[in-house]
């Protein structure tokens, strides 16, 4: 059962269950543990430490400990909870930072300075401030589940919606009037069918692994878009979709995510650093809050939440945080909004997995990873999705899920599995990371299966979108195979209109694909400008095909004034002044009408 | 060490360097254990697993000698500790931390654990002031910021040891006349190396200000893998409650997986990549991650980590993981290095992530990212003309791709290559760079912008000194 009521902070006074009989790193199994329930969460030894049970064999539970294990001694007690691990769902979580079960990094802090000591308890939810609750229900409406009987501001951008457990079926008997709550205080009373009354607060726990539930899945016809060039106009991954970043170290994942979480078009990202760096999550905290997000006008981390579970933290915990993530994702698109998840990286969450199989002693699979392996990508991945929610909104969580294989292999057994289960793959480019070409995001080896499901809605913004993307996507793929002829006889050997099409490669290459994220104009592209950017160079090329057809050569070409416009469009023209574009198309026009006739 | 703690005779059995014990009572995971050979010599162990009676141990000193009837065994009840405090400035310590130069011990009333924790990634405050090391491969384009882990990935034999002394020895703030305490480990490398360290910080009369931990090559393996735990012990107390800028010098993180491996293997673990277990990735972090700077403190740890990759594959799993965990790495290249080129620093694979926070306006100077980028850019131009060149002949090549060609040349042999006691200033560099980009006609920078090509490109003489003042650095 789902826990409805307002959680007691379960476990005031734990059960002494049972008695430690083996540690062995995170793995702790104790003896005289019948009662327990598989994937409860326990308490263990005084220091009362965080573990859940993954194996429960007669009287002997094996338990994963989210907390550094030295000094336990087998005979020390573990003290049951009967809850499953579960989050804590409410006003307060935009803007925080919490680590892999939860527990807000700042509190933490706050008690014990700058090293995350063990057996931290800090509730994830401040249960002292007040929110301003404003009810749309009144007593005698029927209630259904999942029903939206409240609401508070959460932060200046986001509406916090207050929905009903969704189990929760009857009549609305009590709701309390406007004014301001804790997330303790009961604010609405419920009389089911039963004759039960069910009392509502404005906070929920929700059992992480379990998908939170909704009406049916709608089909996916909107791109998220990202303000990144390559993604959005090459790659796109729908509003809802799930899309993989696999990359070798050093060829931007983590700089592609970050992209992506600042310029998005969700209305909720939720960023979870899951085995990786501290300073990354540092510097996500850091520049946030100074930027605006250009469809709010306001900070980016009011619409932002935080899971830092750096790989330095415990491993049980890194295991866990991606579902930590995941269902604060959904209950964000249970109100009816647009959520995008980045996982950063799912190759840690597997290696943890593989650790943890590892110290239970099973049979490993692939590289060691453990047989199960695809089934939780899979099981993650389906948590993303458009769907209808159970109180008739629409909503999404969009999964954007990092992939770091060894040696920058793709062949290894995370990647492999992933792309299964994903249907958009951003596949990051040694070579491209080289050159400081970013993002690195190959144009040969990524895919996108959402092109066709979203294109209408590019197509709104201009009819030829398609074609002019599949023309310069031919270019791209045209240029692969005439560099190889290049690299044994040389560019110059090649005849001018092949010579035209790796000049033109070229140049897509400097003034669309690649895009600084440092540059304050480049770093976010709106999907007008992308759109007139495209118009240009698709009008570029076939005005240079003609010029040469004509007898133009590619000097003439290079030499029109307009090209070292075109080539700094992205950063020159400025986001709000489109036009700047539609003027440069007239000028590319008029410039090549003069060279035509200068060839007359 | 003078706790009281029970001691068990016997063990049941010893494989590798682990030792299995038998009918314990209140033995605690990971507590340190004083083993005492049959011939009275004393040893120090873990504890790597218990059940409820019986233990498993991992010897650092190695198990040669010990037998299962004589050998004693006592449990501390406590983890691996050594002594902190400015008192360890300037002394040698063994692998586990235990004086190893004739002094007396460290009177110090705080010994912390050698484990740590791990810091709280919102305590963090983000590395971002600038470290000059005088040496342009890094400086320019490769940039190392206070704070930062910046490994070195080098092969057998090239001179990666020369550059880390270089960089101890040139290191400094550009705003704030600071130097940095160094802390050193060495693991499992030759007696030669740690001596060539010695006698550098020596000449440098930085000695002092040197803390070293040394497990040498003949010192027994498993002892490494304590090795940079008791150095970063030490470099934390330093840098976070002494608040002192601390430059941390590990050398080589291969030996110290090797260690790791074994231990592994003789556990009969699961093995993944090259015999490595699982966690080595998690194992690694546990020890790059402590570096950086917290909230509140002046001091910080700037590690700089050194790694030989077998047969130069920097898809080893040793490089490989550090490098999905370090922000960057300094890849060394063989063919540099052969053509006599130092520091043979590879252009394109390596990279400094806080680079971009570190460098530019108020830090550097305003121009530097751009001209970083365009160096990239052009190198990389460079490396598919010179394959071209390879099978066409360089005669065939066109105007402008030949310019590239004197442009790579004049790259590695002005930019990148230096002399090891040559110091330059960050302003320097630049104007070498400058300089390399000069031979490229102006129409190919299209990563700099038009100001900065007219204030510096167009600077005909090519004179170092036509470069404007020297940007006063600003807040850091």
């Amino acid at each position: 059962m789902v826990q409805n009521s307002p959680a007691s902070t379960a476990g005031d006074t734990p059960r002494a269950a049972g008695r430690i009989t083996r540690v062995n790193g995170p793995i702790v199994e104790a003896r005289g543990m019948a009662g327990a329930g598989m994937l409860e969460v326990v308490e263990v030894s005084e220091l009362r430490l965080i573990g859940e049970i993954i194996r429960v064999r007669d009287d002997v539970a094996t338990i994963q400990v989210y907390e550094d294990t030295s000094g336990l001694k087998p005979g020390e007690p573990v003290f049951g909870t009967g809850m499953p691990l579960s989050v804590r769902l409410g006003p307060g979580l935009l803007g925080n930072i919490y680590d892999g079960i939860q527990r807000p990094l700042a509190q933490i802090m706050r008690h014990s300075g700058h090293y995350i000591r063990r057996g931290e308890k800090v509730p994830p939810l401040d249960a002292t401030k007040q929110w301003g609750f404003e009810p749309l229900v009144k007593p005698g409406d029927a209630a259904s589940p999942g029903q939206v009987f409240g609401r508070t501001q959460e932060t200046q951008s986001v509406e916090h919606r207050l929905m009903l457990p969704p189990d929760v079926r009857g009549t609305v008997v009590e709701v309390a009037p406007a004014g301001d709550y804790n997330i303790d205080d009961v604010v609405c009373r419920v009389e089911t069918g039963h004759g039960e009354t069910i009392s509502v607060t404005m906070a929920v726990d929700w059992p992480v692994r379990r998908q939170r539930p909704s009406t049916r899945r709608i089909a996916m016809d909107t791109p998220l878009v990202t303000g990144q060039r390559v993604v959005d106009t090459f790659f796109p991954i729908a509003m809802g979709g799930t899309a993989a970043i696999p990359g070798g170290f050093g060829t931007g994942k983590t700089m592609t995510q970050h992209a992506l979480a600042k310029w998005s078009a969700a209305r909720i990202i939720v960023y979870i650093g899951c085995g990786e760096r501290g300073n990354e999550m540092t510097e996500v905290l850091r520049e946030f809050p100074e930027l605006i997000d250009p469809r709010s006008g306001r900070s980016l981390m009011e619409r932002t939440i935080l899971i830092a579970n750096t790989s330095n933290m415990p491993v049980a915990a890194r295991e866990v945080s991606i579902y930590t993530g995941i269902t604060i994702a959904e209950y964000y698109r249970d109100m009816g909004y647009d959520v995008a998840v980045m996982a950063d990286s799912t190759s840690r969450w597997a290696e943890a997995l593989r650790e943890l199989s590892g110290r239970l002693e099973e049979m490993p699979a692939d590289e060691g990873f453990p047989a199960y392996l695809p089934t939780r990508l899979a099981e993650f991945y389906e948590r993303g999705g458009k769907v209808r929610t159970l109180n008739g909104r629409e909503g999404s969580v969009s999964v954007i899920g990092a992939v770091s294989p060894p040696g920058g292999d793709f062949s290894e057994p995370v990647t492999q599995h992933t792309s299964r289960f994903i249907r958009c793959f951003w596949a990051l480019d040694r070579e491209l990371a080289n050159a400081r070409h970013y993002p690195a995001i190959s144009w040969l080896n990524s895919y996108s299966e959402y092109l066709d499901d979203i294109q209408g809605w590019w197509q709104q913004q201009d009819p030829a979108w398609r074609e002019w993307r599949d023309a310069l996507m031919e270019i791209l793929q045209d240029e692969v195979k005439l560099q190889r002829v290049a690299k044994l006889v040389g560019p110059d050997a090649l005849p001018e209109q092949q010579r035209l099409v790796l000049f033109i490669a070229e140049t897509i290459k400097n003034a669309f694909l690649q895009q600084n994220s440092f540059d304050e104009v480049d770093m976010y592209c709106p999907p007008e400008k992308q759109v007139q950017m495209l118009r240009v160079l698709t009008q570029l090329f076939r005005r240079s095909r003609d010029l040469i057809r004509r007898g133009g050569t590619l000097a003439d070409i290079r030499e029109l004034p307009c090209m070292n416009r075109i080539v700094r469009m992205k950063s020159a023209v400025p986001n709000d002044q489109v036009d700047q574009l539609r003027e440069l198309f007239e000028r590319l026009n008029r410039e090549f009408d003069e060279a035509e006739r200068r060839l007359a | 060490m003078q706790d009281v703690g029970l001691e068990y005779c016997g063990l049941r059995q010893i494989d590798g360097p682990l030792l299995f014990l038998d009918g314990l009572k209140g033995v605690s995971f990971d507590e340190v254990v004083e083993i005492t050979a049959p011939g009275g010599e004393q040893r120090l162990g873990q504890v790597l697993e218990v059940t409820e009676d019986a233990a498993v141990v991992q010897v650092f000193a190695g198990t040669t000698g010990l037998s299962n009837a004589g050998t004693r065994v006592r449990f501390t009840g406590k983890g691996l500790t050594i002594p902190v405090g400015r008192q360890t400035l300037g002394r040698v310590f063994d692998g586990l931390g235990r004086p190893k130069d004739d002094l007396p011990p460290v009177l110090s009333s705080v010994r912390l654990d050698v484990n740590g924790a791990p810091i709280n990634p919102y305590a963090r405050e983000y590395p971002r002031d600038f470290i000059q090391t005088g040496i342009t491969s890094i400086d320019l384009m490769n940039s190392l910021v206070r704070g930062q882990k910046l490994p070195i990935f080098s092969g057998n034999g090239m001179p990666h040891n020369r550059i880390a002394a270089q960089i101890t020895r040139q290191a400094r703030l550009l705003d704030r006349d600071v130097s940095f305490a160094i802390v050193f480990a060495a693991m499992g490398v030759k007696y030669d190396v740690a001596r060539f360290f010695i006698d550098s910080f020596e000449q440098s009369g930085v000695l002092g200000d040197v803390v070293m931990y040394l497990s040498l090559a003949d010192d027994p393996s498993v002892e490494r893998l304590v090795t940079p735990r008791a150095a970063l012990t030490c470099a934390e107390y330093l840098a976070f409650e002494e608040n002192m800028h601390v430059l941390v010098i590990l050398t080589d993180m291969t030996n110290y997986c090797e260690a790791l491996r074994e231990i592994a293997t003789a556990r009969n673990e699961i093995p993944s990549r090259k015999g490595y277990p699982g966690y080595l990735y998690s194992d690694l972090a546990g020890l790059y991650e402590r570096a950086g700077r917290v909230q509140g403190r002046e001091g910080s740890i700037t590690q700089v980590p050194i790694l030989t990759m077998p047969s130069d594959d920097i898809s080893h799993p040793v490089p490989d993981l550090t490098g999905y965990i370090t922000e960057g790495q300094i890849v060394l290249d063989r063919e540099l290095f052969q053509r006599g080129i130092y520091p043979p620093v590879a252009g394109l694979p390596s990279l400094s992530r806080l680079m971009k926070d570190g460098i530019g306006k108020g830090r550097t100077r305003d121009d530097h990212p751009h001209v970083a980028s365009q160096l990239f850019a052009a190198y990389s131009h460079v490396k598919d003309i010179r394959a071209l060149a390879a099978v066409i002949g360089e005669e065939e090549l066109s105007p402008l791709d030949k310019l590239y060609m004197k442009f790579g040349e004049q790259f590695e042999r002005t930019v990148i290559s230096q002399a090891e006691f040559e110091d330059r200033s960050i302003q320097q560099s630049l104007e070498l760079g400058w300089e390399a980009l000069r031979i490229l006609p102006r129409s190919e920078l299209y990563r700099v912008t038009e100001e900065e090509l007219s204030q510096f490109y167009d600077v005909k003489n090519g004179v170092a000194d036509a470069a404007p003042p020297a940007d006063p650095p600003g807040a850091g």
